[in-house]
């Protein structure tokens, strides 16, 4: 049996993690306290299942265990290099107690192949568990951005505005949309404003998109302006050829305020001084 | 006349989410020969445009972005490629307020007024091939 010589390694356990934190400092890609108790862990539940070998369930327990350390890693923060550092200098750790336990050399050259297989095997599961602990986080950035994104400001009496910044995609304008006909209900406003100032180009989808939003408003029984439309954006639309002219449109969000001023019969007036 | 490729790269567009970086490329290459806000505008929209097709039509494809020149003025060519059904009737497909999806049907013919040149090849059950180009000062 070839993992003999593996087994002993449970007895030199200490050693084992002795090295393995110097070596983890040396290289830093260690970060103290919390750590070691993540290590002294992983190391027992390595070692007892290197002991066990063939027992396949507890190396199920080792690779749950690595994978858990990996993602709190990523989380906290370190690079795949010092995540991969990690194992790596367990391994060189590992090989280096070998090499002071085995003397025949095919012997321990055989352990030291057995010892590759795992922990490599264990070091592609790591960089998965890495990567996916990444993707959780960005996945939720986009929740939350898209969250952000659309905030729809009441900026008088019967006014709401809209800023959209980014790409107007079917998703985007669905939170949109809603949006702003539950803000126009709860406000009980008569005018919205769409500022698409941060709005880089406006195809056809993006156009289209903004007509049903308008619509959609006008259903509602309120009147949508929409601002911001850049020199360069009023000339694509009409080279594309898109008909907006059943909507009205202001080149700033200060035009558009001063119409809704209009629709709804107010007056902005400088106060005079008197004496 | 000839045109000279000076600098060229490719990208796969499979899903939504890859249409926004590609445009934020095509920019980037007009920018780099100083092509006018307007200019880009165009371009971008017309990139955005063919590139929504590609993948509403055609279900996905390659795009291949290239800097070219024709000796007199510095220009983008875009071609997007597909392996979808094809158009049947591209003089149908070209003309304003055609669509068989539920778009405006401004895509193509509008796409082709923002550029200085298009070509459109499609097969029918072989896939789509457009060719744009913008030039700098077109």
């Amino acid at each position: 049996m070839q993992n003999n010589s593996l087994m002993g390694l449970k007895e030199h356990e200490n050693k084992l993690l002795t090295i393995w934190s110097q070596i983890l400092q040396d290289s830093g890609a260690g970060d103290g306290a919390m750590e070691e108790e993540e290590s002294k862990e992983f190391a027992s539940l390595f070692l007892s299942a290197l002991e066990k070998s063939g027992n396949f369930d507890e190396f199920e327990k080792v690779e749950d265990l690595i994978i858990g350390i990996a993602s709190s890693r990523g989380k906290r923060g370190f690079s795949p290099r010092e995540n991969a550092q990690y194992l790596i200098s367990f391994k060189q750790a590992a090989s280096k107690v070998i090499s002071e336990l085995i003397t025949d050399s095919a012997e321990l050259y055989d352990a030291n192949l057995k010892l590759n297989e795992i922990l490599d095997n264990m070091m592609i599961m790591t960089f998965e568990a890495f990567m996916k602990g990444r993707e959780d986080i960005i996945s939720r950035q986009v929740d939350e951005i898209s969250e952000i994104s659309t905030p729809v400001i009441s900026v008088w009496e019967g006014i709401v505005a809209l800023p959209i910044i980014g790409t107007l995609d079917s998703s985007r304008t669905q939170v949109v949309m809603e949006n702003l006909l539950q803000q126009i209900v709860d406000t009980g406003s008569s005018i919205a404003i769409l500022d698409i100032s941060g709005v880089p180009a406006v195809d056809s989808l993006v156009a289209q998109h903004l007509i049903k939003t308008v619509s959609a408003t006008r259903l509602m029984g309120a009147e949508c302006i929409i601002s911001g439309i850049r020199p360069e954006i009023a000339q694509t639309v009409v080279h594309l050829g898109i008909d907006l002219t059943g909507i009205i449109t202001k080149a700033s969000l200060a035009s558009a305020l001063r119409t809704a001023f209009d629709m709804l019969q107010l007056n902005v007036v400088k106060r005079k001084v008197i004496g | 006349m000839t045109t000279i490729t000076n600098n060229r790269e490719e990208a796969l567009i499979v899903k939504e989410q890859d249409v926004v970086p590609l445009r934020n490329r095509v920019k980037e290459y007009g920018v780099k020969i100083g092509m006018s806000i307007l200019n880009q505008t165009k371009l971008i929209t017309a990139t955005s445009e063919l590139v929504r097709n590609l993948l509403k039509y055609g279900g996905g494809g390659k795009v291949i972005i290239e800097s070219v020149s024709n000796g007199r003025d510095n220009g983008v060519r875009v071609t997007f490629i597909d392996n979808g059904p094809g158009i049947a009737d591209i003089a149908l497909a070209m003309k304003d307020g055609y669509s068989t999806g539920k778009s405006l049907g401004l895509g193509l013919p509008g796409t082709k007024r923002l550029v200085n040149e298009f070509d459109i090849k499609s097969e029918l059950g072989n896939g789509t091939t457009v060719t744009i180009t913008k030039w700098k000062n077109g």
